[in-house]
């Protein structure tokens, strides 16, 4: 789990089962979340860096991320 | 316009129109192609009184869907068609027998292929109600050989599209189609009615295709219960869900084929007409088979014993009526209204080698009753 | 608060993994339609899918709606039924470019002219998929498939101008790049009553990539994102431009009476039970 803000916690989920690596979350993430590996399965190299904008799940087209929210207040 | 009642002069697409509608049908989808237009007409006219919907689509193919589409969104529904629209509607009746979609189709035959003599009656799509979608498949088709059988075979075939879970062809002619005829029309609520199982279970744990095994039909939810209905095209299991492995299909091909076959006595229909014992026995069925009763009669006059076994119901083919009249007489003649399709089917359950001749009408006329003599008088030489 | 529906109360998890192809955006466009029917809040026994056959056409099998698949360009057809059979239900058509406009394309164009209830939700990735990536209605021209090895000699369909000018009451067009523009139009198509369209642009990096598109599913799907422009800036560009992109965003939005309530009141139909005269 990952702090990035003060009132949240996000975490990203990948499903590496579902996960058919067309690269589509690596490549527009505006903040450069993920990372590729060597086969190309994204890695969530800067969790820090998420803003919770979900654009990743939404663009994963195999339904392999999960970006969860827990709010603190 | 009300329901007519009592005794009417009515032409057999009316009667037709009129037994749907009192079988309980609320959804006609067609495209106008005579001799079977005046259905639409009558339904374009009557069921908005019944709060029923008429839509007149852009072809064949798509009026087939429609049926299928709101008979799966529980309405009793219902096309007519002749021919070529006949040949149009096959894709869409495979998907409807395929997911067990109960509705009726009428096929008001004519003369082809092609426009041939439009419009004028013929029998030849005996083998396209039987085999004219693609792949396995069963099918129930009744045959009316009046106008007064126009309404009641119309009745018949929503009952067992209800019962059977399956689209059920009404095998009808342009002679029967469009002929005016005295017929009797019952009390609408004198009818026996049959509507579709509805499931019993709760919805969580509805699947659309478990079936009961004692008819091997699945009780069926519509579009809108909370019982969630999947049906699909493609191959699937009792999810309704597509499903691939290998015995799926045998399992549902097996079953669609038992749930009509293993129920056939409640299916088959015929009408024997004449002596018992005869020099020759007629098989025919719709329109044919009025011009061979009035054979039977001729053939007297000429010294020769002539008795008819008429096919009510065609598909599935009563094999064991045919057998049975084709052991007991020395000779058969097939009336029918094309070169000889019902004919295969009857040398098909020849066991007893009965010497057995086609008689053919293919002259865009009803059969006349020179062509049946001829093939009796052969058939006693 | 009252807790807001996900997109898994119609969407088949179990059912996972999606048989499509890496970097196809089918599964971003069935992302977008069940997030979209959760925003609305409508109960998945209210929503029929109706899918034709394809690549798009095996969207009912990850659905929890009632669904129905047919026949190979009919969903609007076996939809206008099932809706006519009982008009509460928001029927679905999910179709492909050649499901809805080759051998679909009657009943297309006259859903849209008869204005029936129904909202047409169209993959378009510019080739027949399923089928090994031969040419459609909407592959542009001069374009490589496996039937047109060195381009295609026939000028695409306008998917949008065809509905448009055939009378449907909303007509949008997005891409499966632009996910929340392309869930707000299907949320407001449902929403409408009437024929509505909403075209996805969907990349095809398997078939129509390969052939037209150097790289891989990033570059296809950059493809998709060049090729589509905002009314603003469409609006600016001079003829050789428009013909090289395509126009996205609500493109129509009008309250044409759709084609049961005209039935009806012509009809004078005021419920189930008729108009009284029958029976």
């Amino acid at each position: 789990m990952t702090k990035t803000g003060e009132d949240k916690d996000v975490t990203i989920h990948i499903d590496e089962a579902l996960c058919k690596r067309c690269g589509f979350c690596i490549e527009y993430c505006n903040k450069k979340v993920y990372e590729a590996d060597k086969d190309g399965m994204p890695l969530v190299k800067n969790p820090e860096e998420c803003t919770n904008c979900r654009l990743c799940e939404l663009r994963c087209p195999d339904f392999a991320i999960r970006v969860e929210v827990v709010n603190n207040e | 316009m009300s329901r007519p009642k009592g005794v009417q002069l009515m032409e057999g697409n009316h009667a037709c129109a009129w037994g749907a509608i009192d079988a309980g049908a609320r959804f006609y989808a067609g495209y106008p192609i005579t001799p079977s237009s005046e259905i639409a007409e009558v339904c374009a006219r009557e069921l908005p009184g019944y709060g029923g919907t008429y839509i007149q689509m852009e072809d064949e193919i798509g009026s087939m869907a429609a049926i299928v589409g709101a008979s799966l969104s529980g309405k009793k529904s219902f096309t007519a068609t002749s021919g070529p629209g006949f040949s149009l509607m096959q894709e869409n009746l495979g998907v409807g027998i395929y997911q067990e979609a109960p509705c009726v189709l009428v096929d008001i035959q004519r003369v082809g292929p092609a426009t041939g003599l439009a419009t004028q009656p013929a029998q030849a799509d005996v083998m396209q109600a039987r085999w004219g979608t693609h792949g396995d498949h069963p099918i129930i088709a009744l045959s009316p050989a009046s106008v007064q059988e126009m309404y009641y075979l119309t009745i018949r075939a929503f009952n067992l599209a209800e019962r059977f879970r399956s689209p059920v062809i009404l095998l009808g002619d342009q002679v029967v189609g469009q002929t005016y005829e005295n017929i009797a029309l019952p009390d609408p609520d004198s009818l026996e009615i049959m509507d579709r199982k509805k499931p019993i279970v709760p919805p969580e744990e509805y699947l659309p295709y478990q079936y009961d095994e004692e008819d091997l039909v699945p009780p069926m939810a519509a579009y809108g219960d909370k019982h969630i209905l999947h049906a699909s095209s493609t191959c699937h299991c009792e999810t309704g869900y597509s499903n691939f492995k290998y015995g799926t299909n045998r399992q549902l091909l097996t079953r669609l084929k038992n749930k009509i076959y293993n129920y056939i006595d409640e299916i088959i229909d015929v009408e024997y007409f004449g002596p018992e014992d005869a020099d020759v026995t007629l098989i025919s069925f719709g329109s044919s088979s009025r011009v061979c009763k009035y054979a039977v009669g001729l053939a007297e006059k000429e010294g020769i014993k002539v008795n008819l076994l008429r096919l009510i119901s065609i598909w599935p083919f009563p094999d064991r009526e045919v057998q049975q009249a084709l052991a007991r007489t020395g000779a058969a003649v097939v009336a029918e209204m094309n070169q000889g399709q019902l004919i295969g089917e009857v040398n098909r359950v020849n066991t007893t080698n009965t010497p057995v001749h086609l008689a053919s009408g293919i002259d865009g006329e009803l059969i006349r009753p020179e062509i049946i003599m001829t093939s009796i008088r052969e058939a006693v030489k | 608060m009252a807790v807001k529906l996900s997109y898994r109360e119609y969407f088949k998890e179990e059912a996972l993994p999606l048989m499509w192809c890496a970097g196809c955006g089918n599964g971003i466009l069935l992302r977008a339609i069940t997030d979209a029917l959760a925003d609305l809040e409508i109960p998945p026994h209210q929503v029929v899918v109706s899918t034709g056959i394809g690549c798009w056409g095996k969207a009912d099998d990850y659905m929890k709606t009632h669904g129905f698949h047919g026949s190979h360009g009919r969903a609007l057809a076996f939809g206008t039924g099932i809706k006519l059979g009982n008009p509460d239900l928001h029927v679905l058509a999910l179709m492909g470019d050649g499901d809805a406009l080759a051998i679909g394309g009657n009943h297309f164009i006259h859903a849209a002219r008869r204005n029936i209830d129904i909202t047409a939700i169209i993959s378009n990735n510019f080739t027949y998929g399923m089928t090994g990536g031969q040419y459609s209605p909407t592959t542009p021209l001069s374009y490589k498939t496996t039937t047109s090895p060195v381009g295609v000699a026939e000028p695409a369909f306008d998917v949008c101008g065809l509905a448009e000018e055939c009378g449907a009451n909303y007509v949008a067009r997005s891409t499966v790049y632009h996910v929340t523009q392309l869930k707000r139009f299907i949320a407001a198509a449902i929403q409408k009553k009437g024929f509505t369209v909403v075209e996805a642009i969907n990349t095809c990096p398997t078939h129509f990539g390969r052939r037209n598109i150097p790289g891989d599913s990033v570059e296809m799907m950059e493809y998709v994102k060049n090729l589509s422009v905002p009314k603003s800036r469409y609006e600016k560009m001079d003829e050789e431009e428009k013909a090289k992109h395509l126009v996205t965003g609500e493109l129509v939005n009008k309250d044409r009476p759709d084609f049961l309530s005209v039935y009806r009141e012509i009809n004078s139909v005021e419920s189930e039970s008729g108009r009284g005269e029958g029976k």
